[in-house]
């Protein structure tokens, strides 16, 4: 029998290439639109970069945050603190003891923007002009330092780093910090703000991003028998965690529950997942188990299917193992065809949407796929949402990231 | 180019305008840096950086203790530049 401590999701907060906040994002993710715009800067001229496009945040950070945030953040730290301090106030900007609140939010790549342009200072205009923030700026840790500054939060804070897992894995550590009684409450979450011509670049030359410059809004394709490549994204989602008992006591407004967290790693390639799937059968098992969850009650999952050629089709029958002829009544939805690909982001955002097609019982579209993969062996929901049953129902939402990190989570319905 | 002292005082309140989010008419001669306008030292050092870059003045290490006041700091830069 299962004893541990209920964690309940009672607050959301994020920023997007669909929208600056969770509304926007989430129904523009309903409508099937796309975050992919094509560079505003010559970079592909420039530099000779063969990609001409990125899911680049709608709503610019400086038009949100004051200028001495933006000067002693980096982006991928003001993405942070923006999707928080909605989040915390979507939560009630709950009254608890400091000692008793975490933060969790994790970057894949950290503060990159930050060390390129310390780096350009220093070649440009010599040591002396170097800024003295670039540290703490550049700092992978940086965005959940500024979160735990902000609400106070001297429980832990911690920024998990697990490549496109580690917004996943952020929420994962902080579910075992509320089950482990270390804390009552934590703000969890990844980010991720490395839209600059040298990722850009690094990311082409690993032959992983889609090179479709004449369509971006078509580029994220998961599942479609012509993807050929992810779409580089940016942006953070924060999700509020609590335990059940501390929500219930304030009278929190309860989205969802984390029922179930499941880790693994392939130990097999630094890039490429294991070929049969079976790091990722494990953590969704793994997940499956600690939630308590029946296979039968999965009724959605929200796919890491970042639109690469291998991964997608990898996933899919992973999910299919591991739910048998259960995987019938899941309604898969590949979200990342219309935000791109957040890295350390996604697997945050991905949570918020998870949360939400379960709070309101609605699945998100996959859009751009206008020819299946004959191979894939799950119900995509494409271009229009789709409801979900009434009833207790759960999901689960997969990321994976390169070095073989993989990480499901299972929500339950509230 | 020499700045004038007028010059000086209204870049360096532009510079400590953005890195503190105060409005740059407060950032008055009188001023102090730490009691008046709650710079601390890591912040000090960037204004300090970034006049050294906007007036093309050196301000050494050793002398940032001695500008107490946002004057202190105008008269300074101001005697650098020759």
């Amino acid at each position: 029998m299962r004893s541990q401590t209920d964690v309940v999701v009672t607050g959301l907060g994020a920023t997007t290439p669909l929208g600056g906040d969770v509304a926007s994002t989430w129904a523009a993710a309903l409508a099937g639109e796309s975050g992919a715009r094509p560079f505003v800067e010559d970079w592909a001229e420039r530099y000779g970069i063969p990609v001409t496009f990125a899911a680049t945040i709608k709503v610019p950070a400086a038009d949100v945050l004051a200028i001495p945030e933006i000067k002693r953040m980096d982006p991928s730290a003001q993405y942070a603190i923006i999707a928080a301090r909605e989040a915390w106030a979507d939560a009630g900007a709950p009254s608890v003891d400091p000692d008793r609140l975490g933060a969790v939010v994790s970057s894949g790549i950290g503060g990159i923007q930050t060390t390129l342009d310390g780096w350009d200072t220093l070649r440009e205009k010599g040591a002396r002009r170097m800024l003295p923030m670039t540290v703490p700026m550049l700092m992978p840790n940086s965005p959940v330092a500024w979160v735990s500054l902000e609400l106070g939060a001297r429980a832990g804070a911690h920024a998990l780093v697990s490549a496109c897992a580690s917004g996943s894995e952020a929420i994962g550590y902080a579910v075992d910090m509320i089950r482990a009684g270390r804390a009552d409450v934590v703000v969890a979450g990844g980010t991720e703000a490395c839209i600059h011509p040298m990722p850009i670049s690094a990311f082409a030359a690993s032959r992983t991003l889609s090179l479709r410059n004449d369509d971006p809004a078509g580029a994220s394709r998961p599942y479609d028998v012509d993807r050929d490549g992810f779409v580089l994204g940016e942006g953070a989602g924060v999700v509020v965690l609590e335990s059940a008992s501390h929500a219930a006591a304030r009278g929190a407004r309860v989205y969802a529950r984390i029922a179930g967290v499941g880790l693994s790693a392939d130990g097999f390639h630094i890039t490429s997942p294991e070929p049969h799937g079976e790091g990722q059968v494990r953590a969704m098992r793994f997940a499956l188990a600690d939630s308590g969850v029946a296979a039968r009650d999965v009724v959605h999952l929200n796919a890491h299917a970042t639109s690469t050629v291998v991964g997608d089709l990898i996933e899919a029958r992973s999910v299919r193992e591991v739910l048998g002829s259960d995987a019938d009544h899941v309604a898969l939805s590949a979200t990342k065809s219309m935000t791109g690909h957040l890295l350390g982001g996604a697997g945050a955002v991905e949570t918020i949407f998870t949360v939400l097609a379960l709070a309101e019982r609605t699945a998100p579209p996959t859009i751009n796929v206008a020819n299946p993969d004959p191979e894939l062996v799950l119900d995509l929901v494409r271009d229009e949402p789709r409801a979900l049953p009434d009833g207790q129902i759960a999901a689960i939402n997969n990321s994976f990231g390169f070095g073989g990190h993989n990480v499901a989570l299972v929500v339950a319905s509230a | 180019m020499a700045h004038s002292e007028q010059e000086i005082l209204a870049g360096l309140a532009e510079i400590v305008s953005e890195e503190t989010g105060l409005p740059a008419e407060s950032v008055l001669p009188e001023k102090s840096f730490t009691d008046d306008l709650d710079i601390d030292s890591l912040s000090m050092m960037t204004i300090v950086t970034l006049a050294e870059d906007r007036f093309s003045v050196t301000i050494p290490d050793g002398e940032v203790k001695n500008l107490v006041t946002v004057s202190d700091a105008v008269s300074f830069i101001a005697g650098a530049q020759s």
